[in-house]
């Protein structure tokens, strides 16, 4: 029996699991303001919002219903449209949408009134970047959006005086949410959230690639629920390694003050990965273990020496660098009845400079053509370590061992990265499809080689003595 | 006037297809398509199918009671398939099931033998193999075989220029009701009522009389439900009549992006003369536009890219002509601009290939040969209140454009990575449908004996704004609060033979009408008041009578009770038909529009050329509005519409392989612009004008011609790559992806 409160109603349903948080809402619960748009996360139609207890508190977030399976709501409260509205006028965010014309079909306009109000609900120091940041996965075809940046910044500007202390009381007074929220962490407290029995054979974490793929066939799965098992989730540090439990989703991430701090850029290169509802459930393991020869965060684990811990059912565990799991075009080193537990990574800290690029049609929520990182440690001029990544260049996620054994022990130098690119060439099998041409990639693989070391290295690297 | 729908739309409260409350026992219908694009049918096994879970019927073509026969300008296309198929995507059975999931479950088991034909996805390749829509259609003014002798400069190139997905945000869908007596019941997400109402009539063999078409709104149209909502609409109304049982249809995105049609796209040849002074001498193009496997309306938007095809420009020697190429991909159809852009972007791909050539700015060439009153065009339209000129002009100095040159042109100068790009993009847009009987509309008007109102029109809200321009009318000419006034879905039995809501002319047309059955019953309202107020003028405002300017004590109310109890008619119901316009096809001349719309555009662009990413800094319009009777409602337009048009010139690219497949097939693949990629500024300066008498409140048609202001925006990017790459010989082929950037700044 899964459980869970929706808007201001205690849900128990017997439903079968793999059922899409969507189709329960739209279907079973007739709340038809959540909107179908294309059921892969792409375009935030669909978007909810998820608030769950971490550390005794009600946290919100926002999510794409549309791959959100029922079991990850376990426990939790789930808001739609109609949960945001008030009796009798607008909540805040609509009434910028109103305000500032940010609507015209409407259809999209649910999803963006949701982001927006988990924005009210979640942010901390409000400014107008993060408040459209947090409407990034909202696809809109009529506005061109002017209209809605306008409504964010209105929204922004309200909530600068947000109470920090006591933010629910703050935003209920304030007309940003229902009075009803203020009730809503101890009803979550009080129901029967006993851990849901999932015990399936197929892994599955926030949905986000299996119920893309598979969408048609997931009642013929198994499925075995990892997203909320408390053993799964987690960022831990042991000196300058930093271990994931494989639950940990991008939001987590971005969000960990010690990787912030240590990792210049982090929020930046992490800001390229897909969008926030769905970084909001997507799943570091699941990056890895879907095997797409793009994933960005594997790319970003292999410059980053990752190792993997996978367990099976018997609790036996194993450890394996990232960069030797992948066997061939979604094939691992991992069998049947293992799953990736957890995952560790060097922290580029005492000299070591880190770097990630990705180029994609659209720069955000896109899939890239080729994305790739480095991390190279210098003593003086002389490249002391060196790890570097590059996808959409052959069938698995690379891990450039030829062009790094090449740069080990040069020093940085115009000569030796234009000597190095040629290596670089000769690890690169790209093929033609819908993110570009081969002769694309190339050129583009070799740009964004180049473009590290003028990042990293802008004093003895220019662009235009590499080009 | 905010828009009406908005608070029901942040609320979620709005009903677009997919919320209407289903009927008890609503069977779903899943459309089976063809997964090869030219073939015989061998043979089609259902029997699997059949005997799977939750299966009720397969419809198939020997199924339909009528004709199958969906075509709307020509009868060329099936409803579903029979014998052939032309096209992935192509229906060949309605899989009718109990839920959509036992629906996709059973199409898997459906089993088709093809015997594989030759595939044609080239329009060049069509058009040499005779593979045509229709016989080639030319325009032609003045006589360029001579005129290439005056000329000083002659050039001659090559443009491309993609389709593009509508990615209305609602997909497709349908949902059909049995009444009694054989009539039915379509809900359907349509721009065009009566065209689902014709079809609907057609394959099931009944009289229109008994198809009744109801449209609350559209989540998105945008052209991509103008002819292509019909076929979802008679599948459903198929089944129902078959199967005597509520049907409904709302499809999933990749099955809608991978059925249905896009903006055509096109090849095009050109050939530009010009004089010393830059001025065109002569102009002659040929389109090569790929229709598809079908016509769908690829000769009407074929004729509008010919309209279109010297955009804001006077050119005295012309010869446009346009193939309409039959290829094996879905049939495509009317996308906003509806041919106007393609045509516009190969006059301004030769105006910039002449520039280069010569070593000028193009803006020097555009600005030399802008149209102006008493122009003729190549159709024989003479223009008048003419604002080419006038926008450029403003244009030019509101945003200090030759400030902006300078600055690009130093920023230029000093950096080496990222390099700064310019356009100038003028528009003139001609507003009507161009096949002169579509330009009429109707409009129902009930005033209820209690005061409140409630107006039916043919047109069909899509986010356009469309109801509340309607609202606007009927308050102001009545006299009262908004309140007091409903509009209604649109309906074919309140609202009979409608044009669909295209061409920009939604609001001119049914607004005309709507206004004309609001004067008729304030006519006959104030003959009732000056019964009491005798030979007094009489007004209505704020929903009170006036005499002579002076408040009285009779409300509105009261007025309308006194108009019901004396036998008044309360209802009106008015026809509008567009006067002055005309075109004889026959001789390719005539006066098509009833006016056109100006504009200018000015776009600055950043590329990284070391990834081949590109920014939009800002994009600076002066726009001819008229007189708009809804600011806010205007603007949103032109900034969706621009917005939109630079989706088509930089990130979004159709991909079919040469087996006529489509890669671009879901949102992963196909990318339209997000809140990061639209320009960092959109100003619009309204233009203020006399307006045009025949737009409505003199406030003129909006919805496409900005989509044009996009086009600006390749040229902006070509700037930038030529600024890195001055010697490299660039092909002129939109999208400009950031594929094709990093290619050509690194061409040899």
């Amino acid at each position: 029996m899964i459980q869970f409160i929706l808007n201001n109603q205690l849900i128990k349903t017997d439903k079968p699991a793999h059922t899409t948080l969507l189709d329960f809402v739209r279907y079973d619960e007739n709340l038809r303001g959540t909107k179908i748009g294309c059921r892969e996360g792409d375009c935030g139609a669909c978007t909810v919002l998820i608030g769950t207890m971490k550390d005794g508190k009600l946290e919100y977030m926002s999510a794409t219903s549309c791959l959100t399976p029922l079991p990850n709501i376990h426990g939790k409260h789930v808001v739609t449209v109609e949960g945001l509205n008030l009796p009798n006028k607008l909540n805040q965010a609509q009434q910028a949408m109103v305000d500032c014309s940010g609507t015209q079909c409407g259809f999209c306009t649910p999803g963006f009134v949701n982001s927006m109000c988990g924005y009210a609900l979640t942010c901390v120091e409000p400014t107008v970047e993060s408040a459209i940041s947090a409407i990034d996965g909202n696809i809109c075809r009529c506005t061109g959006y002017k209209t809605i940046e306008r409504a964010s910044a209105q929204l922004a500007n309200k909530l600068v005086s947000k109470d920090k202390s006591n933010p629910m009381d703050w935003l209920v007074a304030n007309e940003f949410v229902p009075d009803y929220f203020l009730d809503i962490e101890e009803r979550i407290k009080s129901i029967k959230t006993e851990t849901y029995n999932s015990n399936g054979v197929t892994p599955i974490g926030g949905g986000t690639d299996l119920y893309v793929q598979k969408h048609d066939d997931l009642h013929e799965y198994d499925l075995d629920y990892l997203f909320d098992k408390s053993e799964l989730n987690g960022i831990s540090f042991d000196g300058n390694t930093c271990i994931l439990k494989s639950a940990t989703t991008v939001t987590d991430l971005m969000e960990n003050k010690r990787l912030l701090e240590t990792i210049p850029n982090w929020y930046k290169h992490l800001k390229l990965l897909s969008s926030t509802p769905i970084r909001n459930i997507a799943t570091i393991a699941g990056n890895i273990a879907n095997g797409s020869p793009i994933g960005d965060f594997t790319i970003i684990l292999l410059a980053m020496k990752a190792e993997l811990t996978l367990t099976n059912k018997d609790n036996v565990s194993r450890k394996l660098m990232l960069k030797d799991f992948y066997t061939g075009y979604k094939t691992f080193d991992k069998k049947a009845d293992e799953i990736i537990t957890e995952i560790a990574f060097e922290l580029p800290v005492n000299g070591t400079k880190f770097n990630f690029e990705k180029v994609c049609k659209r720069q955000y929520l896109d899939i890239a053509s080729v994305n790739s990182a480095i991390s190279v440690t210098t003593n003086g001029n002389t490249i002391t370590e060196v790890h570097a990544s590059m996808g959409g260049v052959g069938p698995i996620p690379k891990y450039l061992a030829k062009t790094v054994a090449f740069l080990t022990n040069k020093s940085i130098s115009v000569s030796v990265i234009k000597e190095a690119e040629q290596i670089l060439q000769s690890e690169l099998s790209p093929i033609s499809d819908a993110r570009g041409t081969e002769a694309y990639k190339r050129l583009l693989g070799r740009q964004l080689f180049f473009g590290h070391f003028i990042e990293l290295f802008p004093e003895t690297i220019k662009m235009e003595d590499l080009l | 006037m905010i828009n009406i729908d908005a608070h029901n739309h942040v609320k979620g409260k709005s009903i677009y297809l997919d919320d209407i409350q289903e009927v008890h026992g609503t069977l779903y219908a899943l459309p089976f398509d063809s997964n090869v694009a030219h073939a015989k049918i061998k043979k089609l096994d259902l029997d699997a199918a059949l005997k799977s879970h939750g299966i009720v019927s397969i419809i198939t073509a020997k199924d339909i009671p009528g004709q199958n026969q969906i075509g709307g300008i020509f009868p060329d296309e099936p409803l579903l398939a029979e014998g052939e198929v032309h096209f992935r995507g192509q229906v060949i059975a309605i899989i009718v099931g109990t839920s959509e999931h036992h629906c996709r479950q059973a199409s898997k088991l459906i089993k088709v033998d093809y015997e594989e034909l030759p595939i044609i996805v080239d329009p060049r390749i069509a058009q040499a193999q005779d593979k045509l829509i229709m016989p080639p259609r030319q325009f032609k003014l003045g006589d360029t075989a001579s005129a290439w002798a005056q000329c000083d400069y002659v050039f001659e190139g090559r443009s491309d220029v993609n389709g593009q997905e509508h990615l209305y945000i609602e997909t497709q869908g349908a949902y059909a009701r049995p009444k009694e007596d054989g009539s039915i019941i379509i809900s359907s997400s349509t721009q065009g009522p009566t065209a689902v109402q014709r079809m609907v009539a057609q394959v099931l063999g009944i009289p229109m009389h008994k198809v009744e078409i109801d449209t609350v709104r559209l989540g998105g149209g945008f052209g991509g439900k103008e002819d292509q909502a019909t076929p979802w609409a008679v599948m459903v109304a198929l089944a129902c009549q078959i199967l005597h049982k509520p049907v409904k249809m709302s499809m999933h995105r990749m099955d809608d992006m991978r059925m249905t049609g896009k903006r055509h796209p096109y090849s095009a040849d050109f050939k530009i003369g010009l004089d010393k002074d830059l001025k065109i001498i002569a102009y002659e193009v040929t389109h090569y536009q790929n229709a598809g496997a079908a016509a769908d309306l690829s000769p009407a938007v074929m004729e509008r890219t010919l309209f279109h095809s010297t955009n804001a420009y006077f050119i005295p020697n012309v010869i446009a002509k346009a193939y309409s190429c039959k290829t094996n991909l879905p049939p495509n159809t009317a996308f906003r601009g509806f041919g106007g852009p393609q045509g516009k972007f190969v006059i301004e791909a030769a105006i910039v290939k002449a520039a280069e050539a010569l070593g000028v700015s193009p803006a020097l060439i555009q600005k030399a040969n802008l149209v102006k009153d008493g122009d003729e065009l190549s159709y024989g339209q003479i223009l008048q209140q003419v604002e080419a000129k006038n926008t450029w002009e403003t244009c030019m100095k509101s945003y200090d454009y030759e400030a902006q040159k300078n600055r690009v042109e130093s920023f230029n100068k000093v950096n080496t990575r990222f390099k700064k790009g310019l356009a100038v993009q003028p528009i003139c847009f001609g507003i009507s449908f161009t096949n002169t009987m579509m330009n009429h509309a109707r409009a129902l008007v009930h005033i209820y004996h209690d005061g409140s109102v409630v107006v039916s029109t043919g047109g069909v809200e899509m986010g356009q704004g469309l109801n509340t321009k309607m609202l606007q009318i009927v308050v102001e000419t009545l006299g009262i609060k908004a309140d007091k006034v409903r509009l209604e879905s649109t309906n074919t039995l309140r609202v009979a033979n409608t044009s669909p809501t295209a061409a920009s002319a939604g609001a001119d047309l049914n607004g005309k009408a709507l206004l004309m059955a609001c004067n008729a019953l304030l006519e006959r309202l104030k003959a009732v008041a000056q019964k009491e107020y005798t030979d007094q003028i009489i007004e209505i405002k704020d929903e009170m009578v006036y005499a002579n300017e002076t408040k009285t004590e009779m409300s509105w109310k009261d007025l309308i009770l006194k108009a019901f109890t004396q036998r008044v008619a309360l209802s009106e119901n008015a026809h509008y038909a567009t006067p002055t316009i005309h075109y004889d096809k026959t001789k390719e001349k005539g006066h098509p529009f009833a006016y056109h719309v100006y504009g200018t555009s000015i776009h600055e662009v950043t590329v990284d050329c070391l990834k081949g990413t590109y920014e939009f800094d800002s994009i600076n319009i002066v726009h001819d509005f008229g007189k708009s009777m809804n600011k806010d409602i205007d603007n949103g337009q032109i900034e969706g519409g621009l917005v939109q048009g630079i989706g088509w010139m930089t990130l979004e690219e159709i991909i079919y392989n040469d087996q006529g497949r489509l890669v671009s097939n879901a949102l992963s693949t196909y990318k339209v612009p997000d809140i990061y990629s639209v320009p960092k500024v959109i100003n619009i300066q309204h233009l203020e004008t006399e307006g045009h008498e025949l737009a409505i409140k003199k406030s003129k048609a909006v919805g496409e011609p900005p989509l044009m202001y996009g086009i600006g925006a390749y040229f902006a990017i070509r700037n930038a790559v030529k600024a890195f790459n001055p010697n490299a010989d660039l092909a002129v082929n939109a999208p400009y992806t950031p594929e094709k950037v990093l290619m050509d700044l690194y061409k040899e």
